[in-house]
């Protein structure tokens, strides 16, 4: 005798269907080119004259913004480094049994994790020296340096949570076990926890690396010559024409979307493969 | 006064446990002799797993003594590193180490821990997991082995150590049926082999083939104890009755 449901459960399991990795395809391109172009030639239309169109503009101008671009990741992959070692640290830190170390830790952790991104910055920028002399030797603090200093702070303290969240994570018997065989602690950290911890990272970290890429604009507003900056001076070179806006504006946004969607896609890729395996 | 090997392995006087407000462990006292299999059955939250881990000070007790080869393990100033590496533990859920090979989970503590030389360590592994009846398997990570598999391999683990006394925590109770057999006989060529053990286990005939003294715990206390045939066919107290009769 055979029952007759709809009951989800009771269904065959459909397979699921592979995705591509990308998830794009050409025909995405179109509307986003479609806009650009008919947002410039609209423009250029109603300012009827002579001069290059934008799109032409624009072509002239893009080994100068890729450049400015360039030096948005050059910021972003420092920061992203330097973050991670203090963050990884920190996180640590927070884990560590000595209890003064932890709450410590926290603090600094809770502190930069819940400030503005800006302000941390702005922070880095004006109160942080030009130089230093350390024993008689100037050493120079130029604005990119300060603006990975001010941007690395939030991505340390967000690396603190993502490595304390991920040891957490793992269950109690995996430091019983240690302990029983007479581990001792750090050997328990290094040996047992952290590597299991590092594919638990993986994506969190990526996912983090990409808001970063993307906030390296801030650097513009405090004057570091990044993509936003030029773009803007761009602009003014060509003397502030209103139809220009959208071309250039939108090849920035192109730049940071090529870059960032990717890394995107390879994180949920990621996050799928661990998940079977864990 | 020093420990000779004629005095009981592991001497438990007076333990009392609680957590917070819940007491769990209510003044519990036994003996392990060299060579001893003893049991510790009863009911859920009768303090069973609380009071072998105990012994490997994975928990803490408040009041009492536990005394390992002559060493107070109820002491602040404990060497712990030490009095693990002559208490081995084997877990429930096996707590094997996902990201090495069943090799590498048997050899890794001899090299790290006890400063063994690899070679050596990894001879001593693999003659091991084949005592344990996994040779083939040294290359294989816990994600691919079954729960009986992943077990032993446990108690491979804890062997590597060399203890002299092994924990054994409900090392059955997460198995699948077809594969608790493989672990209890693994268990019973230890016993047989003179090592000393500790099972807190809820497999009665088990526990009445290999024991040599059974222990009846209900709410933090030893309700009654003896060797396995007088435990099972002549228990006196009521609680010890009513158990046996819901389980048997």
């Amino acid at each position: 005798m055979t029952y007759k449901t709809d009951l989800p459960v009771m269904m065959p399991v459909a397979p699921r269907q592979p995705e591509p990795f990308l998830r794009l395809s050409l025909w995405h391109a179109v509307p986003i080119a479609a806009l650009t172009i008919i947002a410039a030639s609209l423009a250029f239309a109603a300012a009827d004259d002579t001069r290059l169109s934008p799109l032409a503009v624009l072509a002239n101008w893009i080994p100068l913004l890729l450049q400015g671009f360039v030096f948005n990741l050059a910021i972003s992959v420092s920061a992203m480094a330097l973050g991670t070692v203090v963050g990884a640290m920190l996180g640590l830190g927070q884990i560590s049994p000595i209890r003064l170390m932890s709450s410590s830790s926290w603090f600094v952790t809770q502190f930069f994790r819940n400030a503005p991104w800006l302000v941390l910055l702005f922070f880095a920028m004006f109160l942080l020296p030009f130089e230093v002399s350390i024993f008689g030797l100037k050493i120079p603090f130029p604005d990119w340096f300060k603006a990975i200093l001010g941007l690395s702070l939030p991505v340390m303290a967000n690396v603190s949570e993502i490595v304390r969240g991920a040891v957490r994570s793992l269950p109690s018997g995996q430091w019983e076990a240690a302990e029983s065989l007479a581990y001792t602690r750090g050997q328990t950290l290094w040996l047992v926890i952290l590597p299991q911890c590092v594919k638990r990272m993986l994506p969190p970290w990526m996912n983090l690396y990409s808001i970063l890429t993307m906030a390296t604009v801030l650097a513009s507003i405090v004057g570091v010559s990044e993509v936003m900056t030029l773009t803007g001076r761009a602009l003014s070179a060509e003397g502030g024409r209103p139809e220009l806006l959208a071309p250039f504006y939108g090849f920035v946004l192109l730049l940071f979307f090529a870059y960032c969607y990717p890394i995107a896609r390879f994180t949920v890729h990621l996050e799928k493969k661990f998940a079977v395996i864990t | 006064m020093s420990w000779t090997p004629s005095d009981p392995m592991v001497s438990i006087r007076d333990v009392h446990k609680s957590f917070g407000a819940l007491k769990v462990l209510n003044g519990v006292s036994l003996d392990v002799m060299k060579g001893d299999v003893i049991c510790i059955i009863g009911p859920s939250g009768s303090g069973k797993s609380t009071l072998i881990r105990c012994v490997n000070a994975l928990n803490d007790i408040q009041q009492g003594s536990i005394l390992v080869e002559g060493q107070e393990v109820n002491d602040p100033n404990l060497d712990k590193l030490e009095l693990r590496k002559k208490v081995g533990m084997v877990f429930q859920q096996y707590n094997l180490f996902p990201h090495k090979t069943a090799l590498q989970n048997v050899m890794m503590a001899p090299v790290r821990v006890l400063k063994q030389d690899k070679a050596k360590a990894e001879g001593t592994a693999r003659a091991l997991l084949k005592k344990v009846r996994l040779e083939g398997k040294e290359d294989a990570f816990p994600g691919e082995l079954s729960g009986g598999q992943q077990q032993r391999v446990a108690i491979a683990r804890s062997l590597a150590m060399q203890p002299d006394v092994i924990l054994f925590d409900e090392v059955t109770a997460a198995l699948d049926p077809e594969t608790v057999g493989e672990v209890l006989q693994t268990i019973k060529d230890l016993a047989e082999d003179g090592m000393t053990c500790i099972l807190v286990t809820h497999e009665m005939g088990f526990a009445r083939e290999v024991a040599d003294h059974i222990y009846f715990t209900d709410r933090g206390v030893i309700v009654e104890h003896g060797p396995p045939k007088t435990f099972f066919d002549n228990a006196q107290d009521p609680r010890t009755k009513e158990f046996l009769s819901q389980i048997l």
